[in-house]
């Protein structure tokens, strides 16, 4: 009851901090060269001074920035997120047939990155300066550095076109019908290539992190005393070494919620998948302004509930937090 | 033993040193080597690399020099990574240092501009800011430092706060000492080894930030960027992968050399950390 309470205190919290960044950005696009009907207009290849007047005035621009502000953020509060040039729909049906595609690689990711990051981490821990942390140490640099993107392509290259192991991009096999069992099997080989893709450079982090603080952990006195106990090593590891070792990961994991979205953006790109990160290419690219302050928005609630599950995952972890609020 | 001196000692930050100064040599002899724009038609397009010893690394698909745009895309990498890093732990440290010396109303109003940013995924506040305000090489550049300030700031305020209690900031404001002073002369110096240490990783997610964009063609299509590259490749990717494969090597190559020299500079600057403990 305790960790509820601390949860929607974050929650409420982060309410301001939500609202100022929508108000930021409202204003921000207000710079941008051009408007929605300036947008549509081109797209349609130009229209007269009257009808544009008309648009201006369908999709409430004719008022001053102020009052546009005001009943966007009305809106808003109704989920509203207003309507989109280019797709012809609300933006809010728009980014829910995309959330799914973009929440299943985000979760599949990072399952990944911490699920590889964290053995690779203890393993390397455990070999520390021997030649399997020097092997580990150094791939996880390599992850580091390598560019999501570049990976991305030379695995369609490598697993696509020259091996025909997988496809090289999309989200399932479009017109195949397959139901059941079937489809579930067709999607994961589809997002076989962009998880890791995206997992990469968080594998990498996650692993470094978990050596460190696994190397860290490993010298305190209550794993001394585990040990003095007689708890074998494998249960010195998991419970008493892993649950303390696990801490900075899970902190680290909140404040990368927002670069893992980021990440999506670059990888749905890569492989054609039709995901929230794609529209926000695609609404930069057409300048459909109101679609991409609905991503926005979208994509930090989305950062907010990330690290409210943290925030609830770190109690669980460490006790004395829920307790010292 | 002297910083330095344990920098020099540690294979890691060895190496990375060895290949930063081979990427800065590159981007220094670009001019040297191919004086021509490296973004001109050169010869016939699609050239496998060793094929024609007039084009080493061969041609892409519009017929360009592959290696004169790896040796300028050097320059432009180097360039965005230095200058966007400086603009961005400027920011950084001069956030954190205010919120984390004086504390109080402002560090809580400074900190929620940064949690503003935390909670806007950093790609995309810099595809909003490329719609806004153009995607001019100059604009890319502030863009990218504009979106990866807050964790230095964090960083810095952290130190502050541990070291605004110590005793010779005590005595500092004992001798009737100007709060700009303490802050600068005194605070600050302490403050920044972890600051140093983590430019390198800024610098290192800078070149990556600009390389992803200019890959989604976002960027200014009128340098020779590693990233422009690798987004001309994807047309040919099918049978001539090598005209994305080898800027994406360099990039690689150039981060690895920063965080490595990034890695080099924590275990020179701070020892106690290194190793087993």
């Amino acid at each position: 009851m305790r960790l509820l309470a601390l949860a929607s205190r974050r929650l409420l919290a982060s309410l301001p901090t939500l609202f100022l960044v929508l108000v930021g950005l409202f204003l921000l696009l207000q710079l941008a060269p051009g408007d929605t009907v300036d947008a549509l207009t081109a797209q349609i290849g130009g229209g007269d001074p009257a009808m544009m007047e008309q648009l201006r005035q369908f999709y409430g621009l004719d008022v001053s920035v102020p009052v546009q502000l005001g009943r966007y953020l009305l809106r808003l509060v109704q989920l509203d997120l207003g309507f989109s040039s280019i797709y012809g729909k609300p933006v809010a049906s728009v980014i829910l047939e995309r959330l799914p595609v973009t929440l299943l690689l985000m979760l599949s990711s990072l399952l990944l990155a911490i699920g590889a990051g964290t053995a690779l981490g203890i393993l390397a821990a455990r070999r520390v300066h021997r030649w399997p942390d020097t092997l580990i140490s150094t791939l996880g640099l390599v992850f580091y550095a390598t560019p999501s993107f570049w990976f991305g392509l030379m695995g369609i290259v490598l697993f696509s076109i020259t091996l025909g192991w997988l496809p090289p991009g999309g989200f399932e096999e479009i017109g195949a019908g397959f139901t059941g069992l079937r489809r579930v099997a067709d999607i994961a080989t589809h997002l076989l290539l962009p998880t890791v893709t995206l997992a990469l450079i968080f594998l990498a982090i996650y692993l470094r992190i978990m050596r460190a603080s696994m190397l860290e952990v490993m010298t305190q006195d209550y794993i001394r005393t585990a040990r003095a106990k007689g708890l074998g090593e494998a249960g010195v590891l998991l419970r008493h070494a892993l649950r303390n070792a696990l801490l900075p990961m899970v902190t680290l994991i909140g404040l990368q919620a927002g670069t893992l979205l980021g990440g999506a953006v670059v990888v749905e790109s890569v492989f054609a998948l039709p995901g929230l990160g794609r529209l926000a290419y695609d609404a930069v690219t057409q300048r459909d302004l109101n679609t991409l302050l609905g991503i926005v928005f979208v994509s930090a609630l989305l950062v907010i509930a990330v690290n409210l599950v943290v925030d609830l995952l770190y109690a669980r972890l460490d006790p004395r937090i829920g307790g010292r609020t | 033993m002297s910083a330095l001196g344990r920098f020099l000692r540690n294979p890691a930050g060895l190496i990375g040193l060895v290949l930063l100064l081979l990427v800065l040599a590159a981007a220094v002899s670009a001019s040297f080597f191919y004086p021509d724009d490296p973004l001109r038609l050169a010869g016939r397009p699609l050239q496998w690399p060793f094929a024609n010893p007039r084009f080493p690394l061969g041609t892409d698909n519009t017929g360009r020099d592959i290696a004169a745009q790896l040796l300028h895309g050097a320059r432009i990498s180097l360039l965005i990574g230095v200058v966007a890093t400086l603009l961005s732990l400027s920011i950084g440290v001069a956030v954190g240092a205010i919120a984390g010396y004086y504390g109080g109303w402002v560090d809580d109003a400074l900190m929620r501009v940064a949690e503003m940013f935390q909670i806007l995924p950093n790609f995309l506040l810099l595809l909003v800011l490329v719609a806004v305000f153009g995607s001019e090489i100059g604009t890319v550049t502030v863009a990218i430092g504009i979106v990866s300030w807050p964790a230095t700031a964090r960083l810095t305020r952290a130190e502050f706060l541990t070291l605004r209690q110590r005793e010779f900031v005590e005595a500092c404001r004992t001798l009737g000492m100007r709060d700009a002073r303490i802050i600068l002369g005194e605070i600050l110096p302490n403050a920044l080894p972890p600051v140093i240490v983590y430019a390198g990783v800024v610098m290192a997610t800078a070149i990556l930030l600009e390389s992803a964009l200019a890959f989604l063609n976002l960027s200014d299509p009128n340098v020779a960027s590693w990233g422009n590259l690798i987004g001309a490749g994807r047309a040919v990717l099918r049978v001539q992968w090598y005209v994305s494969a080898i800027p994406g090597l360099a990039i690689l190559l150039t981060v690895l050399a920063v965080s490595l020299v990034g890695q080099g500079l924590n275990d020179a600057l701070n020892p106690r950390l290194k190793g087993t403990p």
